[in-house]
């Protein structure tokens, strides 16, 4: 016994900060927000609170606002991941077999990662201006100079939920496509080559040897991709924030929603909205977590 | 959102996507028109992701007067460089907070990762598995989640709200993504040889850590220094909710600069790039590593 506390006591002396950190930062808090949300907090005055069980999550999800919030993300996180996974994907295989220049579109197509969504925001808020015709600025303006005036648009200010949201997505698929060509570039470059050459003695054509040979073998990429790029737009919120302002419904995901239900002094329901949040990235994560940690332990 | 929530990888990632793909023998599949294709569309990408760069140049060197709609995409007619001496004087400020935030959250957050990824990787001790996972998890929570009792808690142990509020959520919340960046560095990066010679001679844990692993993390510690620092620097979420435009970072600056009713376009646009300017420098200056940290834990292996 004292031996194997010698072998493993040192290691857990070390994480035991991290893990009471952590512990209370992330769990002990989230089961904070919690128990909020299961009062009736609905000011900033010092009044007692009332458990009142479930009644703030039976409100929200009776409520038209916070649907609408609810369906705008699911609209922004379709189309955020399909905008980028197409460019993403698309740099990739255009990047893959070596080109002349490569290290510049590679630095070039990256670099906006390396700037905040408030920078990005501001900058995008101001393309995506919807005035048209003479009055046109922003992208409007440019396509009018191009004389692609037909591709003018009033941007998330008008239309249907699909163009609104669309347009929110534009600025972080600008931002985000390069991260995920980078994640595919290393899968292709990590193949081993013996199997494109075998593929092609065997007269595999180009389209065969990417869609039966050279894809399956990036499906774990793939996957990682698809958690990243879901948790990021479940959770966007500066670049909404930057390019609508806070206050519009039409833009308006859970993570804003939150942040105004808060100016309003509702703790309770701010609360709820955060632990509906959690939720929802907790279902796409926790099987991508999982079956990491199980993957680990085989190794 | 921050991209910090991004896993982390180790040099090996980095080093995969700058390799040279390997030429083969046999025809590499491509003829000289889909040469030309790729670079006509590679060209046409590359016009797309610079086309916001371009107009935030020129609109921040312009007057007032010049940023009319119809001059939009014009280069200047007399070039100014007031827009950046207005945006300047407003974020001067919030730039100094923001320096004097990221660069200590970045170096403990760290620190702390390093000795924590050392552990997990080379020491099985009953429950690692669940331990490891609930760090992995505490990477990709949203932290409105924890937000509001956050605030709170602060208060309750008056801490100083601005520079010092930030710096201990950033090293705590960063403590997940630094600790699985080290430990994919040093489960993948150092032989096990170094750490079981180590052991032999009778050298201890924390002496094993500090003679002969710190002195071969250099490469992991400019990952997550990176890594943290860009992820600190381009936040906004914590920003927002513990501070406020007296003592807040350059992220609410830059908000504050371009809110409002009577924007100044000109001023906002310089802001936007000044803002941006010290994670850019860091993105051209060690680009390379940049990469790492985004790989960290989406490539296995």
């Amino acid at each position: 016994m004292h031996g194997r506390i010698r072998t493993w006591g040192p290691g857990a002396l070390v994480l035991l900060p991290t893990v009471l950190l952590l512990g209370y930062f992330v769990y002990g808090l989230i089961a904070w927000t919690f128990n909020t949300s299961l009062t009736d907090k609905h000011n900033a005055r010092p009044v007692p609170t009332n458990h009142v069980g479930l009644d703030n999550y039976v409100n929200l999800f009776g409520e038209e606002r916070f649907l609408n919030s609810l369906k705008n993300l699911g609209v922004l996180t379709v189309a955020f991941i399909v905008g980028t996974l197409i460019f993403g994907v698309l740099w990739a295989l255009l990047l893959e077999k070596g080109v002349a220049g490569e290290s510049i579109f590679r630095s070039v197509f990256l670099f906006p990662m390396a700037i905040s969504m408030i920078a990005s925001g501001v900058v995008w808020g101001w393309l995506l201006n919807p005035s048209q015709g003479d009055e046109a600025r922003g992208l409007n303006r440019l396509f009018s100079i191009l004389h692609l005036n037909f591709l003018e648009n009033p941007w998330w200010t008008a239309g249907s939920r699909w163009t609104t949201m669309a347009s929110i997505a534009l600025p972080a698929v600008w931002q985000l496509s390069g991260y995920i060509m980078a994640l595919f570039l290393a899968g292709f470059r990590g193949i081993p080559p013996e199997l494109r050459e075998a593929a092609r003695v065997d007269g595999a054509s180009e389209f065969k040897l990417y869609r039966y040979v050279l894809f399956p073998q990036l499906s774990p990429i793939a996957l990682s991709a698809l958690i990243i790029l879901g948790h990021m737009s479940l959770k966007l919120f500066d670049l909404i924030y930057a390019i609508t302002g806070p206050n519009q419904f039409r833009t308006e995901v859970p993570s804003v929603y939150l942040w105004n239900t808060l100016l309003s002094s509702d703790m309770a329901k701010a609360a709820a909205i955060a632990i509906v949040l959690l939720a929802v990235v907790a279902v796409l994560v926790i099987p991508y977590v999982a079956y990491t940690v199980r993957q680990e332990t085989e190794e | 959102m921050t991209v910090a929530e991004a896993p982390a990888a180790t040099g090996k990632a980095a080093a995969a996507i700058s390799q040279k793909p390997q030429r083969s023998t046999i025809s590499d599949g491509s003829t000289r028109r889909s040469r030309t294709v790729r670079y006509v569309l590679l060209l046409l990408f590359l016009l797309f992701v610079l086309t916001p760069v371009y107009v935030v140049v020129i609109t921040s060197f312009k007057t007032s007067s010049d940023t009319t709609a119809a001059a939009q995409w014009s280069l200047p007619e007399t070039w100014t460089l007031e827009p950046w001496r207005k945006a300047w004087d407003v974020l001067q400020p919030y730039m100094v907070r923001s320096l004097s935030l990221a660069i200590p959250a970045a170096v403990i957050s760290s620190l702390i990762g390093s000795a924590n990824g050392f552990v997990l990787a080379r020491w099985r001790f009953p429950g690692s598995n669940l331990v490891f996972a609930l760090i992995l998890f505490g990477m990709f929570i949203p932290y409105q989640a924890v937000m509001l009792p956050l605030r709170q808690t602060f208060q309750d142990l008056d801490v100083t709200r601005g520079v010092p509020t930030l710096i201990i959520a950033h090293v705590i919340y960063g403590l997940p993504i630094c600790t699985l960046i080290f430990r994919n560095y040093y489960a993948t990066v150092v032989p096990n040889e170094i750490i079981e010679s180590a052991r032999v001679d009778g050298a201890g844990l924390v002496q094993t850590y500090l003679r002969i692993i710190l002195p071969i993390s250099i490469s992991g510690f400019v990952v997550t220094l990176i890594w943290q620092f860009t992820s600190v620097w381009n936040d906004f979420l914590f920003a927002l909710f513990l501070t406020q435009q007296n003592n807040g970072p350059v992220t609410l600056g830059l908000a504050a600069l371009s809110g409002g009713q009577k924007v100044d376009y000109a001023a906002s646009m310089a802001g936007a790039l000044i803002t941006s300017f010290p994670t850019l420098l860091v993105y051209i200056l060690l680009g390379r590593w940049f990469i790492g940290g985004l790989m960290a834990g989406a490539l296995k292996g």
